[in-house]
């Protein structure tokens, strides 16, 4: 197709590229800003009688029992923040290693690059099919893990009854408690050991982007002083992209915490508080992605009512990250 | 050049759109029997080219709540429609059942092939208190048989459905307990085990644990190969669950002249005690005059033809008494 010359008309004229293209862009922006203020309104609006009805008291109440109209997301909001919780545990030691592993020149650049597209290939895997290795894979796994934790971490001891009285057998504190029997497939870990898969391109991606940023004066100038690889990664390029990699901490876990379909899939979907690990449990967007379809009447006002508190949560989590993100760069900008 | 394709491509489309014949019914509501009418909607379409049938699948209280509003021809509802909700569809309404589902209790228990549960043992496990598939209460049941010393793991829908709703409706029909601590409804708060979504997700939880019982339709444990309970009914015999049995039950039904009922627990002798009808909502009167008899058409034919479907998708065909009088209520439609 031929290119066509639009930046012919005189100073003062509409350019029919350059000024039709900027008003295109202007209204595509202004689109996306107003179809989120549309979306909160939208769900503000819908919740109103369950925010009237229920007030903060919603937050702080176990109970989720729709057909005594009787509603509350306490359990959905630490299921959410644990499975996130521990999704980050796993994942960023992990994500860490391999954006080091990729921004230092241990292997030949094309090994590097491959090894980058592959793990930013893991983003691309749509969530139900997460959902569903998880199910084939990853909850018989677990399960094994789990009758053997169990079976480890509970009466580990004997302690000899006091004279002569009947002995009695005690567990490892803690670890007693998160793996309490009895051991679920669909459990918190499950749905969190897959969560840290899915959040992992995402850390990697931007911790990568972080460790590469560093200016080659700071590396070069610690090779200098004498500082094998080593010294110079921990002492020195880590410390200077550490922003960069919290704020990549925090965006992963932003999408950790909206990540539904996966989620509902693997986490079992109770409403009861445990502290074991291998109990199922809930988060506020597998309580929606559960209950919206038939759901009518209150139930769907307190629906709302969640969907706006995971919404709160997952844009305050993104809007500190991108903060973070941003202090970096102007803060690595500056050595530059 | 792309523009005069682009043209013609309009002009047929309207063409389509303004053929005098196509006639387009549309309908909204339950999950359960969408494969079901979907599958109708195709196979009449086969058969009638003019008629296309569009059934959205938007959960019994949306397809409720559309057929009020008027934006769709007919509505779709397991839990039918209360008379309050009647009273405020200004055309009138007509509910005809239209299939028929079965729910089953599926187990996972290596070595037991035939398990008998009776009513008591079925609400305990539901409430958390029968917890050990050795209880004295259900080895009773199952003479003969070594009932392992396994956990019972506990498997219900954690998402709102229609089987949530019949199944529950049943064990508050057949326990109080369970009637003060769960109720009925499309979602309830079970006091114990694991949420599976769909039919699908309660099955995968079950063949995977060793221990498990769950409550699925009978398709889903059927086509899955999943282990079925003997339940008791009223009359306090153990019934396998299968379709011949569920139509022989619903047959023994009874049904009021609005043919609203749910045989919440059924009383012959040999009836499978959980079943239930699921109701296509109609208009007593269509304003269009085509639109109405298309509809009619299309539905005498799922009353009969259709029926042919049911079994092959997990659904019980309707006996012929029922098949009579829902003809009779589609005859009342204008």
């Amino acid at each position: 197709m031929p290119i066509e010359n639009t930046e012919t008309p005189a100073i003062g004229d509409v350019r029919v590229g350059p000024d039709v293209f900027r008003v295109i862009c202007w209204i595509a922006s202004a689109t996306a800003v107003g179809i989120l203020g549309w979306i909160i309104y939208e769900i503000v609006d819908s919740a109103w009688p369950a925010i009237n009805k229920f007030g903060l008291g919603f937050l702080t109440s176990s109970a989720w029992v729709p057909n005594r109209e009787n509603f509350g997301v306490l359990p959905f909001i630490i299921g959410t923040a644990v499975s996130s919780f521990i999704a980050i545990l796993l994942a960023f030691p992990l994500g860490l290693a391999i954006a080091i592993f990729l921004s230092e020149n241990f292997l030949p650049l094309p090994v590097r690059q491959t090894i980058r597209f592959v793990v930013e290939m893991l983003a691309a895997i749509p969530s139900v099919v997460y959902g569903l290795w998880g199910i084939f894979v990853v909850i018989p796994l677990v399960k094994v893990f789990g009758d053997w934790a169990v079976s480890v971490f509970h009466e580990t001891w004997m302690i000899p009854g006091v004279d002569g009285g009947p002995a009695t057998q005690v567990g490892i504190p803690i670890l007693e408690t998160l793996f309490a029997p009895p051991a679920y497939g669909n459990s918190m870990l499950t749905a969190s050991i897959v969560l840290a898969l899915m959040i992992l391109p995402t850390l990697t991606a931007i911790s990568r982007s972080a460790l590469t940023a560093v200016p080659k004066t700071l590396r070069e100038g610690a090779y200098a002083l004498g500082a094998t690889r080593w010294e110079a990664i921990l002492g020195v390029i880590l410390p200077t992209a550490a922003p960069g990699v919290v704020a990549a901490t925090i965006l992963a876990l932003g999408r950790a915490m909206g990540e539904t379909m996966a989620v509902a899939m693997l986490i079992g979907n109770s409403s009861r508080l445990s502290w074991s690990l291998l109990s199922p449990g809930g988060t506020l967007a597998g309580l929606l992605a559960n209950q919206f379809g038939e759901a009518d009447g209150m139930q769907v006002n307190s629906l709302m009512y969640a969907a706006l508190i995971l919404v709160v949560i997952t844009l305050g989590v993104n809007l500190i990250g991108e903060a973070v993100l941003r202090h970096t760069q102007k803060a690595t900008a500056g050595i530059r | 050049m792309k523009s005069t394709a682009i043209l013609s491509a309009i002009v047929a489309f309207a063409a389509i759109a303004s053929d005098a014949h196509a006639q387009q019914l549309s309908g909204a509501g339950a999950t359960f029997p969408a494969p079901l009418y979907q599958r109708w909607g195709v196979e009449y379409n086969k058969l009638f080219p003019a008629v296309q049938v569009n059934y959205q699948s938007v959960g019994s209280g949306a397809g409720v709540k559309n057929f009020t509003a008027g934006v769709v021809d007919f509505g779709a509802s397991d839990a039918a429609m209360s008379d309050a909700e009647i009273a405020k569809v200004a055309k009138g309404v007509v509910m005809i059942p239209a299939t028929a589902g079965e729910i089953v209790l599926a187990y996972n228990l290596p070595g037991v092939t035939k398990l008998n549960l009776s009513r008591e043992v079925m609400a305990g496990i539901y409430l958390g208190k029968v917890t050990k598939w050795n209880d004295a209460a259900i080895v009773k049941d199952n003479p003969g048989v070594t009932m392992p010393n396994v956990a019972i793991q506990v498997a219900s829908r954690s998402d709102g459905s229609g089987t949530t709703f019949i199944f529950t409706q049943h064990l508050s029909a057949i326990s109080k307990d369970f009637a003060d601590e769960v109720g009925t409804d499309k979602s309830v708060t079970f006091p114990v085990g694991v949420g599976g979504k769909g039919n699908e997700g309660v099955t995968a939880l079950v063949k995977q644990s060793p221990g498990a019982i769950g409550y699925v339709e009978y398709g889903y444990a059927k086509n899955n190969g999943v282990a079925m309970a003997n339940l008791q009914n009223k009359s306090g015999n153990f019934i396998a669950p299968d379709i011949a049995g569920a139509a022989a039950t619903l047959a023994n039904v009874q049904l009021p002249e609005n043919l609203r009922v749910w045989p919440v627990d059924p009383e012959g002798a040999n009836d499978y005690p959980i079943v239930s009808f699921t109701w296509l909502l109609l208009y007593k009167k269509y304003d269009d005059a085509a639109k109405s008899k298309a509809l009619k058409d299309f539905l005498a034919w799922g009353l009969t033809e259709g029926q042919k479907f049911s079994e092959e998708l997990g659904y019980v065909p309707l006996p012929a008494p029922v098949v009579e009088k829902a003809q009779a209520a589609l005859a009342i439609v204008q």
